[in-house]
């Protein structure tokens, strides 16, 4: 990292720079009532600062020292190149265990703290993993790479169709499963999109993610990615996959379905859950139970087809009291193909948008209705306005999840010709991701699997 | 076995050296004996240092649990600590017990740490201003990496406030290194060792702490126990910490010439810091010595490359319990040779720990075993004379060297077996650096390696507190009322002798004094004597005066203004107290007959004492008034003030006198 990109500014960047120091250096600081001495540290993580550079004190302590134009700053002692912690493991092929393939993508479950700057890597092989969580060369033969590494925030339609790719990749060389390292912000977007983009899947793929970064000892990374590997190279299932904590213990893992899983919490080891379904399997010390019946069995003589296109130009928009009918209109205006609402309840949506609704489907724009209750199915017949909807030709989703059916349009209006094919194919199940019955145990906030 | 008996020859060795104070004070010149103090105090905040809930410690049975494990991550400089990766290698568990009301998803590290508390900023930069320690500019949170599982992050987050400073103590100035503000761990409630568990409470997790760190410029117990003093006394006139028992923890960094610096950390009986410190010294010392009698037996580095050899067959039909019980599990007996160390192991370091106990220490941590025999205490315990010298012949062991044998699964037998050739070895280089547990005689054992400075790296989810100059200002404006200028106001306002102020103001029972003071009407002095001279005198008589807090003393100073108790009943009504502390103050007053007596009770009472005296009371005339009010007064026990029952009983006996 250098010094511009490490979160200096102003003063403090200019005292540093004719000083010629670096991120890594040791710098002396002289102040009106004393001096001090110690490492020069970023502040990139913590809030870029025009007033104060961070300097880290012998006895480990970072503390902040306010530079103003008096101070005067010196270079003690240029910084040793950084060094990389050896890997202690070397990969080395087990016989007898399953192959498994860790396609990373970036987020925070396995990566490398570097504690000399603070910056955060990507655990770049297979020995960065080994070195990360040692248990995982018990469970299976593992091929690490990198394919890209984005904060899941910033995942774009075009990520899915190259993480796809990659994946079919390793499933046609033969891998027993693939597991896929992500970000937990979008986590479960991607494995929608994955269960669209991967058609007749042979193995499973499991996507998995940590909410508290692999750096931490209390990281949840380690579990969550045996029991994504467990999974991914163990449980009879060919199906896409999401393996997170179940509970705020290290007790077990559960696996839920792509495209039935949502991130309900911010921060909680267990924020993903099921919605209107059962988890598919359990993972913990004990091994591998089935919860559900997977949508298919685990079969390597099945070829898998790859369908890694998305059409972007899809919107979801949430109704709330006071909405425009100008916020339908732009999404129109801008060429927009397809428009997912979130709506209140059983599917409603202000009567005063109706109108550019209507205009918004005559203009060939595909409109589909979920609701963002999350839990539940929508149901546009039980009142007028909801009739109405559906007589416009809005598309009710059934209990898909907001996120799926944005993902499942974009696939759709990419692999599909014809406008009545999409419409068609919205209200139809192709990989699990409606349900036509749901079990009164599904309930919102439930904790499953316990 | 080793084990930890009492020692009978300290005490006396104590004795002698207070009695020649001036001479160990040379001692502990000629020696170079370097103390410094770690000073941790809760602060008395309204919320944790990181997040929201209230700081309290409970008793009550917690709402739930859940289980986790920590693991080692890599430290900057590529390396794990080995005891945290040993530990980790043992599989073993935590558990967390938390309350739904008191403890929240931050301490459970299911969510990120909240702002700073400014309100524990603040006293950190009262206690720098009294300490006149410099204060950081901007205040950065780092994380300790500790995978104890004390902290269910795996790391304690802490942050210095201020550098530099100093304290006088008797005369002398004592160097301040820095001001720090941290959170205290979860508390440890039990280890379960069937599921290779531990049991913590979230309630301590996150409370405020302040550490005062003092440079290593204290020179002898003595002076070790009245710089922690100082210091608390000091904490304590902020007025802004809590109080009682485990809320001030102390770690005691002590070396001595040639030796490396030992870390007795957690030691919580202030007035035992003296002790802490000279049983430490002796220890050293004695290693010292052990150290130079290998150097002169020629014992080598070298020497302790050695496989654990196994002795199962010579020990099959031993007549010790415990290696019968070991061999019937399935276990194994294995032994090793400690060069040269023959009537070393056996040596005594500290009041019933030996050299050997030390050996047991490690064997315990790293192998997991009970604990070891060692030559220099054998034949013993069920192992005859004919075993040992089977032993020694089997290990090839001579009369100058000593054997150690350890009995249980043969994993647990090779780590333990290996940790006490380490140790052996390390006895080469005399006092090693380690962290230790003190024990409740102020003794104290091995708990862990010492950690380095590596396992600290930045808290990223805080954003750091800058301490502006106008922020300062404000704290200096508002300094509390230093303990001098308080016993000046105890003595002009409240009429306290010079003395009774003095002991009030450094009394842990300032806060409460001032406190009844303010609320009820009673005299200060009454007030002062009770808190500082009654209770005492009733813990004495044995009355449980611990379970006595702050509300029963104050409503038994409010009966005292409203009259429904008299000064004399004070005692009485807190001996009831002490024994019934769920009952109100009224009931007691009833139950006790301790309530204020109504004058014609009293009187009666004093008629009858009269009447039954009669010839008395004519024989002597008035000059019996003083005899019998003895009598009365111990009849109506202090319900009534004694001025009143002077007044009835001259009544009573100028009318018997003029009959």
């Amino acid at each position: 990292m250098s010094l511009q990109d490490s979160g200096y500014r102003g003063l403090v960047l200019r005292k540093l720079e004719e000083a010629n120091a670096q991120l890594g250096d040791r710098i002396r600081i002289s102040l009106k009532d004393g001096e001090v001495t110690g490492i020069l540290m970023p502040r990139a993580q913590i809030g870029a600062d025009p007033d104060h550079a961070v300097i880290k004190m012998d006895n480990g302590y970072n503390i902040g020292v306010r530079i103003d134009a008096q101070v005067t700053v010196s270079l003690v002692q240029k910084a040793g190149a950084g060094k990389r912690p050896s890997s202690r493991a070397t990969a080395v092929e087990t016989p007898g265990l399953p192959s498994v393939a860790i396609l990373s993508t970036g987020g925070t479950i396995a990566s490398r703290v570097d504690y000399r700057t603070g910056a955060v890597n990507p655990a770049l092989t297979a020995e960065d993993l080994y070195d990360t969580v040692p248990e995982l060369k018990e469970h299976a033969n593992v091929r690490a790479k990198v394919i890209m590494s984005v904060l899941s925030e910033n995942i774009h339609p075009k990520d899915w169709t190259t993480i796809a790719g990659a994946v079919a990749l390793e499933i046609r060389r033969g891998a027993d499963g693939v597991v896929i390292p992500h970000g937990t912000d979008t986590l479960g977007v991607t494995s929608a999109a994955m269960a669209f983009a991967l058609q007749e899947l042979p193995v499973p793929v499991v996507l998995v993610g940590s909410q508290r970064s692999s750096d931490r000892p209390s990281s949840d990374a380690a579990l969550n990615l045996i029991g994504a590997t467990e999974i991914a190279c163990k449980a009879n299932a060919a199906e896409v996959m999401l393996a997170m904590h179940g509970e705020p213990s290290d007790s077990f893992i559960l696996a839920h379905r792509g495209t039935r899983v949502r991130k309900c919490h911010t921060s909680r080891r267990d924020a993903f859950q099921s919605v209107n379904c059962s988890p598919i399997f359990r993972y913990d010390s004990a091994g591998i139970t089935e919860i559900s019946s997977p949508i298919s069995r685990r079969d390597t003589t099945r070829k898998i087809r790859l369908k890694p296109d998305f059409d972007d130009k899809v919107v979801l928009i949430k109704t709330y009291p006071g909405i425009s009918e100008g916020m339908i209109d732009m999404i129109v205006d801008a060429k927009y193909r397809g428009l997912v609402i979130e709506g209140t309840g059983l599917g409603h949506a202000p009567e005063r948008i109706h109108s550019s609704i209507r205009r918004a489907i005559d203009a060939g724009v595909i409109v589909a209705m979920t609701s963002q209750c999350i839990w539940g199915r929508v149901n546009m017949n039980v009142y007028r306005p909801g009739v109405e909807l559906l007589q416009m030709g809005v598309i009710p989703c059934e209990d898909m999840l907001p996120e799926t059916a944005l993902v499942k349009l974009m696939w759709l209006l990419a692999n599909k010709k014809e406008t009545d094919e999409v419409r068609t194919a919205m209200t139809q199940s192709i990989v699990g991701e409606i349900g036509t019955r749901t079990e009164l145990s599904a309930g919102a906030g439930r904790k499953e699997g316990e | 076995m080793e084990r930890l008996e009492p020692g009978p020859s300290y005490p006396q060795g104590l004795a002698v050296r207070r009695a020649n104070e001036l001479e160990s004070q040379e001692h502990y010149r000629a020696i170079e004996l370097k103390i410094g103090l770690e000073l941790h105090q809760q602060l008395d905040s309204s919320r944790k240092l990181f997040c929201h809930c209230a700081p309290v410690v409970r008793e009550d049975e917690p709402d739930g649990r859940f289980i986790r494990r920590l693991r080692p991550t890599t430290s900057e400089m590529g390396q794990v600590d080995p005891a945290a990766l040993f530990e980790f290698q043992k599989q073993k568990s935590f558990y967390y017990e938390y309350y739904d009301d008191t403890t929240c998803l931050v301490e459970a590290d299911e969510e990120p740490p909240h702002d700073l508390n400014p309100e524990a900023i603040d006293i950190c930069l009262t206690i720098a201003a009294i300490l006149k320690s410099t204060p950081v500019h901007e205040i950065h949170a780092m994380r300790k990496i500790v995978i104890d599982g004390s902290n269910t992050a795996g790391f304690q987050r802490t942050a210095i406030v201020a550098n530099g400073g100093s304290i006088q103590v008797g005369g002398k100035t004592v160097g301040i290194q820095m001001i720090g503000l941290e959170e205290d761990a979860a508390r440890k409630i039990a280890d379960d060792d069937e599921k290779n568990a531990r049991i913590y409470r979230l309630d301590r997790l996150g409370i405020p702490l302040v550490e005062i760190a003092t440079a290593p410029d204290i020179s002898s117990p003595k002076e070790a126990q009245e710089v922690a003093q100082a210091i608390g006394l000091l904490l304590r006139s902020t007025g802004r910490v809590k109080r009682g028992l485990g809320t001030i923890r102390q770690d005691v960094n002590i070396s001595i010439e040639g030796g490396r610096v030992v870390e007795i950390k957690g030691f919580q009986q202030l007035d035992l810091i003296s002790r802490l410190v000279e049983l430490e010294v002796q220890r050293q010392e004695g290693l010292t010595g052990i150290r130079d009698v290998l150097l002169q037996r020629g014992v080598t580095p070298n020497m302790f490359q050695q496989t654990p050899q196994d002795i199962t067959v010579l020990l099959a039909n031993s007549g010790s319990k415990l290696i019968r019980g070991a061999l019937e599990s399935g276990g194994v007996v294995l032994g090793v040779k400690l060069p040269g160390f023959a009537g070393l192991v056996g040596q005594e370091l500290q009041p019933g720990r030996r050299l050997g106990t030390e050996l047991s220490d490690y064997a315990k941590f790293w192998g997991g075993v009970g604990g070891i025999f060692h030559t220099d205490e054998l034949p013993k315990y069920g192992i005859t004379s004919s075993d040992v010298a089977k032993m020694r012949e089997s290990l090839n062991a001579d009369d100058m060297d000593a054997v150690v044998i350890v009995a249980a699964s043969k994993r647990n037998c090779e780590d333990a077996l290996h940790a006490v050739l380490d140790r052996a070895r390390a006895a080469l280089e005399g006092v090693i650096s380690e962290t230790r547990t003190p024990l409740p005689d102020a003794s104290s054992k091995y708990a862990r390696p010492r950690p380095g400075a590596q396992r600290m790296y930045p808290e990223t989810d805080v954003r750091p507190v800058k301490v502006t100059v106008a922020h300062l200002k404000t704290i200096a404006r508002n300094m509390p009322e230093t303990l001098e200028s308080k016993e000046e106001r105890f003595v002009k306002e409240y009429s306290l002798s010079r003395e009774m102020a003095s002991q009030v103001t450094r009394s842990l029972n300032l806060d409460l004094f001032e406190k009844i003071v303010k609320v009820s009407s009673v005299a200060p002095k009454l007030v002062a004597t009770t808190l500082e001279n009654t209770m005492v005198r009733l813990q004495r008589d044995g009355v449980a005066v611990d379970s006595l807090d702050e509300r029963h003393l104050l409503s038994v100073f409010q009966a005292v203004s409203e009259g429904k108790l008299t000064p004399e009943g004070i005692p009485t009504l807190l001996t009831g107290l002490a024994s019934n502390p769920n009952r109100e103050v009224e009931e007691l007053l009833a139950a006790t007959r301790t309530g204020t007596m109504s004058h014609d009770e009293a009187q009666s009472i004093i008629h009858r004492i009269v009447d039954d005296r009669r010839d008395f009371i004519r024989e002597h005339g008035e000059d019996s008034i003083s005899g019998l009010m003895g009598i009365a007064m111990k009849e109506i026990r202090g319900r009534l003030d004694g001025k009143a029952v002077k007044e009835l009983l001259s009544a009573e006996v100028k009318q018997v006198l003029k009959e």
